[in-house]
């Protein structure tokens, strides 16, 4: 069998990949934070993801399924010869939230990239990542011409939690996006314990009002 | 109408003149479930079977470990699309393929120690 899923069946040469998402609102540089990050030139591909029916109540065996196809930016960092990481730029598109719980099985956590100017395309995103319990950092991606605003006036914009990390960035220079990625991982890494509320909130099912007008 | 030397002939109006499914034959679902972070590696060994142009280079793309979603990237074909091709070449032996590492462990402390120390020797 040339597929298999069970723990260790490819010693060698395969490393492990891994994945984190770069998500925020249209237009907010995801596109260029994962190129300017990625070794490799920005690729993208279309996708066909799930719907499932979510307004259906009590129509057991017959829940509507719909797939979607959408564009997404990805990127690539060799950290060592056994890992390579990947990264995901989410669909912008308000429309696509739901199919975001796709896109995040397996993620090791994600950026939720800000811009001031337009904060509230952001909040949709927090709130995703905030109920499945994925961990992330907000990244306030500092476009010529915006206003420099403090991290903590951002945190309070934004009515994040604490421990959540905000970070300004550049996204379009790499070493300042290498530096988001050792934030989020550092987050991660002193988040261990609350691993399960995670699993609970995924399960919740729960779709994140999507802000849209 | 432009003519590229590289990727998808296109129609300024009619968008691509060779639809996607084309290349896998009208299929729309893989034989073998496939992620876009699957890593897929050439074997070396001889396919009996030929299948297309889109195979052979599918093939070429990935002589080292490498990912379902470089490969359509690359290809330049849909996710979905590529997937039937790379599935294809499992059937027939000529690729071998990895699953992706779900972090289902979010307590994998040495997964993050190890990706953490991955990112600082970028620095």
């Amino acid at each position: 069998m040339a597929y298999d899923d069970s723990s260790d069946p490819f010693p060698t040469p395969f490393p492990t990949a891994l994945k984190v998402l770069v998500a925020g609102g249209f237009g907010v540089g995801k596109t260029t934070f994962v190129g300017s990050v990625s070794e490799i030139a920005p690729l993208s591909t279309e996708e066909l993801l799930t719907q499932v029916g979510a307004d259906t109540d009590d129509l057991t065996g017959v829940e509507l399924k719909t797939s979607t196809t959408v564009a997404m930016d990805f990127g690539r960092i060799t950290l060592d010869e056994r890992h390579v990481l990947y990264l995901f730029g989410t669909p912008g598109q308000e429309r696509f939230w739901f199919m975001w719980d796709e896109l995040c099985r397996g993620a090791l956590g994600a950026i939720v990239l800000a811009d001031t100017r337009r904060l509230e395309n952001s909040f949709s995103a927090v709130d995703f990542f905030e109920q499945r319990g994925i961990g992330f950092v907000v990244a306030v991606n500092e476009f010529d011409g915006s206003f420099r605003y403090d991290p903590e006036e951002v945190r309070a914009a934004i009515d994040l939690r604490p421990d959540v990390p905000v970070v300004l960035c550049d996204a379009r220079i790499a070493s300042s996006g290498i530096r988001t990625l050792v934030t989020l991982v550092q987050h991660l890494l002193t988040a261990l314990p609350v691993a399960d509320a995670a699993d609970t909130a995924v399960s919740s099912g729960v779709v994140p009002d999507d802000g849209a007008a | 109408m432009t003519v590229p030397t590289d990727g998808p002939w296109l129609d300024d109006a009619a968008g691509r003149l060779i639809r996607p499914y084309t290349v896998s034959g009208g299929r729309t679902r893989p034989t073998a479930e496939l992620d876009l972070m699957s890593l897929v590696m050439a074997t070396g060994a001889a396919s009996e079977m030929y299948y297309g142009p889109e195979h052979s280079e599918a093939l070429g793309l990935c002589q080292g470990p490498t990912s379902v979603a470089e490969i359509a990237g690359h290809l330049r074909l849909p996710a979905v699309v590529t997937k039937i091709l790379l599935s294809d070449l499992m059937d027939s032996g000529a690729v071998t393929v990895r699953p992706p590492h779900n972090f289902d462990n979010p307590s994998d402390c040495s997964l993050l120690e190890a990706v953490l120390d991955g990112l600082r020797r970028q620095l």
